[in-house]
């Protein structure tokens, strides 16, 4: 940064007007400024008309610019020279930004000023053919890149000098050019080979709650020694008993201590384990990535299409009539989920457990003949419809996901 | 009212005080350079850092509001140090900071002796700096003709554009670039367009700003320093003026919060080189036609022998913008005791009548005043260059919240927003008969207030215009128990002093624009007045300071004093009688006024009856007691004479209303006289025809 100044008299341009196109942008802009606040549209207004005028401020267009927010020159001047992103000398018709910051450093940014310094000249001079000009700034925050420039709107990245002077080559001769990268990579994705995050189980969800499964299973094993040498000593001790009475009580009350020690060991275990909840507690609502419709149809599945869905049900409920009932109208929509005419063992499921039934969902499944995580695992896409329009649910079913939430349930009921 | 604590002492302030205030009102010192009374807080400089017990870091008092304060744990009131070692130590790095880019040339910088950075450094800054590298060099700019930069020396405070943006309305001044890069300018180094701008070198803490005219001629403390008041329009800003031996060397605004709070226009400061060119400094006679040097007693001797030869009713005496009340009371009691009633003080013909009352012709709401009006009407002025502190007092007002302002009279750039009612005396009596919507305004309006001005009554038709704005005052009720609405804004310093003592024409006898004409008068007496042209034939006794226009029709000229030279009495546009006191001696043989003329009438034979400035006043009072009253407004009727006015006969004519200031910087002798009048006269002429194309 340095003392910024208008251009020299001899490059600025006699005269400057608003183009059709800005005037009416102008309009728009500054009727979103309360009345008396227009001064507030001066950095817009100067943005756009400096990308009207070849990437650079003149003079005229500065007092253009405060003429029509009815701001004195100087408070518009003041603005111009303030902000390093409005130039205020001609640039090239590509203007270049190199980053000159530490990472583009140290990939090698001195060797692209080089090249600039060749091709185009000084800093702030334009080339003589008008096409370049260029300025060192700051860290574009493109440093995974590095190095880098921007030239005009867009960022270029990876450069080397054979690159970085093919692409100002075909800048100058108009040709398409990649924006990005220059060595062909994907935005910020790794050089070459991926080296990290390779593991495929990473993907496939079965790592999810395996840090805690860890924890458990450890926990089991050290429970299982523990009773493995407690029969063990207990059979020690049943040999020594033919003789001696007296060691026998002695040691009946050594092995009741130990009992109780167990108890409190196991106690202070529960104490410190988590609490069981649900696995996936908080989760439920989070579609899991490898659902998304274009990983699914990747894997060959039918993506589903919940808006289409919707936009069926609202058709088929249209055609009904007005004052059907809930059940006719999940019936329009869907298929009733099989009843069950009381619970298994006359033990209904928790069905509160999973996340999104309350109390007064439960009774009403209850009343559908519904009472196991099984039967609303088994649900398809006809029961969830139906259940999810009798209960004017729409939506909320897939939302929360309470066929996944059963099936988990209905597995670890199983376990248990 | 709040309670405080501030270095252990309890102060109560109202809550709307900054800390820096009420840490004044607890008479503790604080350092500053940015903050300024008068203007917005920037709170840039950061020297005024205080400490608030239980906030992390020290606080810019200026810019902290005695109502952010949070009481103690249980409720026990703020207190804030000054004199802490965290107060210390965080100003002594603020001043490392400003010093570091600020160039050591105190003894070629013309602030030195009067520098705030300066003082402040010596009071809490430290004895060396840690600064190694080279200071940042800054380009000059050019400003104007009245302010000289030294960039270098600019620690950025921002006084200067705040003060060109709100007290002068003219945001010339601004800041280009930033941070370290940061630059003080006009646009592309226009010169300052504001009336008041050398006032930014008063405001400059630091050498930066300096007055171009006054550079490298004299150290303030080698100047005897005089406080006075300014005659250059009938505001009568406070001043004080600064002289060497027998030379003015600059003129400086004094605070007078009824007046001029602490500005001064351009014309009054720097009009200091026309206190030395074109002076008069010896007596003239005309002899075949050529004015010659002459003797005050062959200047007498002709004088004695013109008066002589003329009746009274031929005699006639004219005066003009500058007179004190001292000579003007001396020449009224000359001539009459020549038995002459051909007097008169206005040279513009404006239809001003003691006869009609006092308040008749006084700015009856005050300059003060101005604040507290709802509503203005400004008739036949530019107060932005007949009273260029009248119109910075209406900007303050319109600055704390716009009050509905009308102008009638010429279209200009007032710094201000207001409405355009018309151009003549038929839009002020659309006015008076109601059917002007901004009647309903002023009638609406609890205080409104109208601005007369002397373009309004300088005319054929003064009176009726007179009596039209008396009659619109009346309707609005402009005149009230508590308030004053009728107020004549005045061009001249003498004027109001000269109604005062009832220098205009007697009965029958001639004013001033029929004593110019063609033979009406064998001999005319003019003090100080210039701005009136007298037609050939009479024999004219001019006695004044400068060879202008009255000197160059003189016959016999009799050099006098200028304002800087005399001890004076000037009344200025509100009534507010003001003493000038004597700065410097009149060069030559020139000789303070009232003395002249006490010589004069020794010789003429009607011999004055006092031989002092003492007795001379002392009848002076005693003939017109509201003038012993210094520094006072001798409250007057101001219904009655609104009443009186209202009453004057005369039709109006449809001639619009112009300014009677044709040139703001050449509006007197002395002015014309300076060259920086000349040079600032051109560019506002220059930049006229620019606007103009």
């Amino acid at each position: 940064m340095a003392v910024r100044r208008l251009a020299p008299e001899a490059v600025q341009p006699k005269e400057f007007s608003f183009t059709p196109q800005t005037e009416a942008w102008t309009k728009e802009l500054v009727a979103k400024y309360p009345q008396g606040r227009q001064a507030s549209a001066v950095i817009p207004l100067l943005w756009r008309v400096q990308s009207d005028c070849g990437g650079w401020l003149p003079q005229k267009a500065i007092e253009a610019v405060s003429e029509r927010l009815e701001m004195p020159y100087i408070r518009v001047y003041e603005v111009a020279t303030f902000y390093t992103m409005f130039n205020l000398e001609p640039v090239g018709k590509f203007y270049v930004q190199m980053c000159g910051t530490t990472p583009c450093m140290l990939r090698g940014s001195n060797e692209i000023r080089k090249v600039l310094e060749e091709r185009v000249g000084p800093q702030q001079s334009v080339s003589e053919d008008g096409m370049f000009s260029w300025l060192e700034v700051e860290c574009l925050g493109a440093c995974c890149n590095a190095p880098m420039v921007q030239i005009n709107d867009d960022y270029y990245e990876d450069l080397t000098p054979e690159n970085f002077n093919k692409l100002l080559d075909d800048l100058a001769a108009g040709k398409k050019v990649n924006i990005g990268s220059q060595a062909g990579r994907k935005s910020s994705e790794p050089e070459g080979d991926v080296k990290t995050l390779t593991d495929p189980a990473l993907y496939d969800g079965s790592v999810v709650g395996s840090w805690r499964k860890r924890f458990e299973e450890e926990a089991a094993q050290r429970a299982a020694e523990e009773k493995a040498k407690a029969e063990q000593e207990k059979a020690d001790k049943g040999k020594g008993d033919a003789g001696k009475g007296e060691t026998k009580a002695k040691s009946e009350a050594k092995s009741e201590t130990k009992a109780e020690a167990e108890v409190r060991k196991v106690d202070k275990e529960a104490a410190v384990a988590p609490k069981k909840g649900h696995p996936d507690a908080g989760r439920a609502t989070e579609r899991p990535v490898a659902e998304a419709p274009a990983q699914q149809k990747a894997a060959g599945e039918e993506p589903l299409d919940l808006e289409a869905e919707d936009k069926e049900i609202a058709e088929k409920l249209a055609a009904l009539h007005k004052d059907a009932s809930p059940e006719d109208k999940a019936n329009a929509v869907g298929s009733r989920p099989k009843a069950l005419k009381k619970p298994r063992k006359d033990k209904p499921d928790d069905l509160k457990k999973i996340n999104g039934i309350g109390p007064a969902n439960a009774d009403k499944l209850h009343n559908l003949g519904i009472y196991h995580y099984d039967q609303i695992a088994q649900w398809g896409r006809p029961e969830i419809r139906w259940v999810g329009q009798f209960l004017s649910f729409a939506g909320r079913i897939d939302r929360e996901d309470w066929v996944g939430q059963a099936k988990t349930l209905a597995a670890s009921d199983d376990k248990s | 009212m709040t309670k405080l604590i501030v270095d252990g002492k309890e102060i109560d302030v109202p809550a709307e005080y900054t800390l820096l205030q009420a840490c004044e009102e607890a008479g503790a010192e604080i350092p500053r350079f940015c903050f300024h009374e008068r203007l917005s807080v920037a709170g840039n400089c950061r020297m005024c850092l205080v400490e608030i017990k239980g906030a992390p870091k020290p606080i810019a008092s200026c810019a902290w509001g005695v109502r952010d304060c949070r009481p103690g744990p249980n409720g026990e009131p703020p207190e804030i140090s000054t004199k802490s070692p965290t107060v210390k130590k965080a100003r002594e790095g603020v001043m490392e900071f400003l010093l570091i880019n600020h160039p050591l040339d105190c003894p070629i910088c013309d602030q030195g002796g009067e520098c705030d950075l300066q003082d402040q450094a010596m009071a809490y800054g430290v004895d060396s700096t840690r600064f190694h590298e080279n200071k940042r060099a800054v380009e000059d700019k050019y400003i104007g003709p009245l302010v000289k930069t030294w960039m270098n020396r600019c620690i950025h405070c921002t006084r200067c554009i705040r003060f060109a943006t709100e007290v002068a309305g003219v945001p010339d001044l601004g800041a280009i670039g930033r941070g370290e890069d940061m630059e003080i300018t006009t646009y592309l180094e226009k010169a300052m367009g504001s009336e008041l701008q050398s006032c930014v070198a008063d405001l400059c803490p630091v050498g930066a700003l300096t007055s171009k005219p006054y550079a490298y001629t004299a150290r303030p403390w080698e100047m005897t320093k005089t406080e006075s008041v300014d005659v250059m329009d009938a505001v009568g800003s406070a001043i004080r003026v600064d002289s060497r031996g027998r030379e003015v060397m600059r003129i400086l605004p004094r605070v007078n919060e009824a007046i001029n709070e602490e500005w001064i226009t351009d014309k009054t400061r720097h009009i200091v080189d026309g206190l030395r060119r074109q002076r008069l400094d010896k007596p003239y006679v005309r002899e075949n036609g050529k004015l010659r040097p002459a003797s005050w007693q062959e200047a007498f001797a002709a004088i004695a022998k013109a008066v002589g030869g003329a009746s009274p009713e031929r005699i006639g005496a004219i005066v003009g913008d500058l007179p004190a009340v001292e000579e003007i009371y001396a020449l009224k009691e000359l001539m009459t005791a020549l038995g002459v009633t051909n007097l008169d003080a206005r040279q513009d013909g404006a239809a001003l009548d003691p006869a009609l009352g006092r308040s008749s012709y006084l700015f009856n709401s005050t300059i003060e005043g101005i604040e507290e009006a709802d509503a203005i009407l400004i008739v036949g002025s530019n107060p932005r260059i007949e009273g260029s502190l009248v119109n910075v007092r209406i900007r303050k007002r319109f600055r704390m919240g716009p009050p509905p302002i009308g102008v009638i009279g010429e279209k200009a750039d007032l710094t201000y927003d207001y409405d355009y009612l018309g151009a003549g005396p038929d839009t002020l009596a659309e006015i008076v008969s109601g059917k002007h919507p901004f009647a309903k305004v002023l009638a609406e309006a609890e205080r409104p207030l109208i601005i007369l001005g002397q373009g309004a009554l300088m005319r054929e038709d003064g009176a009726a215009i007179m009596a039209l704005a008396a009659k619109a005052a009346e309707k609005v009720g402009a005149v009230t128990d508590d308030w004053n609405g009728f107020s004549v804004l005045h061009t001249a310093a003498a004027r109001v002093g000269a109604l005062d003592l009832g220098f205009v024409p007697g009965e029958g006898a001639l004013d001033a624009k029929a004593m110019a004409g063609e033979s009406a008068l064998d001999v005319i007496f003019l003090l100080g007045a210039d701005e009136i042209d007298i037609a050939p034939g009479a024999f004219v006794i001019y006695q004044g300071t400068h060879g202008d226009r009255g000197a160059h029709r003189a016959d016999v000229i009799l050099p006098g004093a200028t304002y800087t030279e005399k001890s004076g009495t000037f009344v200025n546009t509100e009534g507010r009688v003001q003493v000038a006191n004597r700065a410097a001696f009149p060069p030559g043989d020139a000789r303070e006024d009232w003395a002249i003329l006490r010589a004069l009438s020794d010789v003429l034979g009607h011999k004055l009856p006092f031989d002092n400035l003492a007795q001379l006043r002392e009848k002076l009072y005693a003939a017109y007691p509201h003038l012993a009253a210094i520094d006072e407004i001798a409250p007057g009727d101001v219904a009655a004479a609104v009443k009186a006015a209202a009453k004057l006969k005369g039709k109006p004519g449809d001639a619009p209303f112009v300014s009677p200031v044709k040139d703001f910087y050449l509006t007197n002798p002395i002015a014309r006289a300076s060259a920086i009048m000349a040079e600032c006269s051109a560019l506002a002429a220059g930049e006229s025809r620019e606007a103009a194309e």
